[in-house]
């Protein structure tokens, strides 16, 4: 058994394994398949300042070993998360870290500021990166000044510990990455959906209601795992990586380009146990390979 | 308790012209259920088959770890079901959703519409027949007689025809005329010439709008059974949403089987 708690920033992680925002519900959804506080961590669904219906269905469509989905933030807003989903959650052994979005930096901070004040929710992180909604999410998360922004609002109203989700759809992403840092971010996850699309032949349209979505699952994996790489040796804040990951070998893979975490999401709908698995997984390995802890395979790809 | 069970492959059998009938067995203790819920089933071997897939439960007996499944071959994943061998292992997630109604609803339904006896009629099209079957042998198992009502394009699409009519009493209609009546379930003659207390439909969505709107128009309580494209089956993804009276909710957990009152489909 080997040591395998890690961190981001000052919060102290059981183990690396997280599961990704709007992949996992509120974590009740899975508890009948795995013990909840065998993670590292739980993400729980996009939340905003105000309720937001989303997108119209269709909302998924199935891809060559992977997804797309345009789900657009479906959620009751941030005040019924704390008064009826927070008191159901709190609970649960391990970090529940809620993912914040908004439609301007005034929004993105007073949702942080609310959930700042729940005790047993120890960060937040802040998705600049939702391919799937028109009024923001995405567009602050394409350009240094945007990210720079949502961030520079949201530090001044959150004390605890602050994550940015970076997203893939742009041409440089580490230097989003150096601007979200700059303004004082503890962490960065990534990556968000690689923006898609995909067409039914017969009825000659796109498949999903909004035209685009995002795409996720092993066929990203790739992708996410260069950028991780690449981010982690740019920025001196921890990262925390996804993308793809379905097994504790892909999982020691983003260990090893560099993230101190990982999060896994498309996975969980193919086996609602995979999380603990990989877990576990990572543990063998580390065993087999004569590793005391985990910390000792974080960015050690050449 | 939901639960990823590995089942057993003990009988595939062909079953009309495009569907199969699986029977499976759980080598274990296999998870109580009830009609009208569905599992997702892993289906291996192909990157085009990368999501698990949702099926009702056609037939269960717990106390017997039998399970079977009625599947209709449209694309790469049932096919690949289709291909399955006895002595396969089959991995699902099971099981999901709410049911359909039970006695006391049926019940209840019966004294709004003024009988003592609840007299169900269960409206399946196409392989949307397959939790009708499992519905009406619990309901005959306590004491409801069932009435089913199945539609298809043609004969040959009917699906488990004897099956059900060992169950309750079977009405047909088929678009071509090839069996029964021919036309729509809601032209048949014995929406004419009975009342019944309650309709519970699964079918293609035409269909079970035009039934939900005969069930409304007669003032008769109806449930419909949807299958809106699903990702996790477990309310967690938020993909396979319908709007309803309360916002979009998950069809794979407030659901599959809905009220019409729920619904805004007028
Ligand atoms: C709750 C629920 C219960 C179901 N019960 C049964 C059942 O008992 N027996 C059965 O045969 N099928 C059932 N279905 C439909 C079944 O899930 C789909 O037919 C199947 O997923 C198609 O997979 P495929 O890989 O063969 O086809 P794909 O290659 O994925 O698609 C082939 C065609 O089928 C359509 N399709 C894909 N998914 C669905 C879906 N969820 N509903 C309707 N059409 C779809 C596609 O649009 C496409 O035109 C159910 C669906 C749900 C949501
Ligand atoms: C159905 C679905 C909903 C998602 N919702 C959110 C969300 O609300 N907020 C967010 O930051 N990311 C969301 N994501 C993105 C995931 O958290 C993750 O970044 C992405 O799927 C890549 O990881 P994966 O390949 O392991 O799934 C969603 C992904 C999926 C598939
Ligand atoms: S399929 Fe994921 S919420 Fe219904």
């Amino acid at each position: 058994m080997a040591d395998l708690t890690t961190s981001i920033g000052a919060l102290g992680l059981r183990n690396p394994v997280m599961t990704a925002s709007g992949t996992f519900g509120y974590g009740i959804e899975y508890q009948d398949f795995i013990r909840l506080e065998d993670l590292g961590g739980i993400i729980v669904k996009g939340t905003t300042l105000r309720p937001r219906e989303g997108n119209d269905y269709p909302r998924m469509a199935e891809t060559p070993s992977g997804m797309l989905n345009c789900v657009g933030l479906q959620n009751k807003g941030v005040d019924y998360f704390c008064s009826e989903i927070y008191p159901k959650i709190r609970d649960i052994g391990t970090h529940m870290i809620v993912n914040v979005s908004g439609s301007s930096p005034e929004d993105y901070a007073e949702c942080a500021a609310r959930i700042d004040a729940l005790e047993r929710i120890p960060a937040i992180e802040l998705n600049i990166s939702c391919p799937n909604v028109r009024d923001g999410g995405m567009a602050f998360g394409v350009t240094c000044e945007g990210a720079a922004s949502v961030v520079r609002a949201v530090r001044k109203a959150y004390r605890k510990t602050l994550i940015v989700k970076l997203s893939p759809n742009v041409t440089d992403i580490v230097a989003i990455a150096r601007a979200v840092e700059d303004e004082g971010a503890d962490a960065v996850s990534l990556i968000n959906t690689l923006m898609g699309t995909a067409i039914d032949i017969e009825r000659r349209c796109r498949k999903l209601s909004i035209g685009t979505g995002g795409l996720s699952g092993p066929c990203v994996k790739p992708v996410a795992l260069r950028m991780v790489w690449q981010v982690a040796h740019a920025v001196g804040i921890p990262v925390v990586g996804l993308g793809g990951i379905s097994s504790a070998t892909d999982a020691i893979e983003f260990l090893m380009a560099g993230a101190s975490a990982v999060e896994i999401g498309t996975a969980n709908f193919l086996d609602p146990a995979v999380s603990v698995k990989v877990v576990r997984g990572i543990d063998a390995w580390l065993d087999a390979h004569g590793c005391a802890s985990v910390r000792d395979i974080i960015g050690v790809a050449e | 308790m939901k639960s990823i069970v590995d089942f057993r492959v003990k009988e595939v059998s062909p079953c009309g012209d495009r569907a199969v009938l699986l029977r499976l067995s759980a080598p274990g203790a296999m998870p109580e259920c009830v009609p009208g819920q569905f599992v997702q089933v892993r289906v291996d071997g192909s990157r085009d088959t990368f999501l698990r897939r949702p099926i009702s439960i056609h037939w269960a007996d717990t106390a017997a770890g039998e399970l079977w499944l009625l599947v209709q071959l449209v694309g790469e994943g049932t096919r690949r079901l289709g291909q399955l061998r006895a002595g396969d292992s089959l991995n699902l997630v099971m099981p999901l959703g709410n049911g359909f109604s039970g006695l006391d609803a049926l019940r209840a339904a019966a004294a709004a519409a003024g009988v003592s006896e609840p007299k169900p009629l269960l409206v399946g099209g196409g392989v949307g027949v397959a939790p009708l079957y499992y519905y009406g042998a619990w309901l005959k198992a306590r004491g409801v007689e069932p009435t089913f009502l199945l539609g298809a394009r043609s004969k040959g699409l009917l699906l488990q025809l004897e099956a059900f009519e060992a169950v309750g009493r079977v009405f047909v209609t088929t678009e071509d005329g090839s069996l029964g009546e021919r036309g729509f379930v809601t032209q048949h003659s014995v929406l004419q010439r009975e009342r019944f207390t309650g309709i519970h439909v699964c079918g293609p969505a035409p269909m079970m709008k035009a039934v939900a709107s005969y069930a409304g128009a007669e003032g008769i309580a109806c449930e419909v059974s949807l299958e809106n494209m699903m990702a996790c089956g477990l309310g967690a993804c938020l993909c396979c949403v319908e709007k309803t009276v309360r916002g979009n909710v998950c069809v794979c957990k407030e659901g599959p089987v809905f009220n019409i009152n729920e619904l805004t489909w007028n």
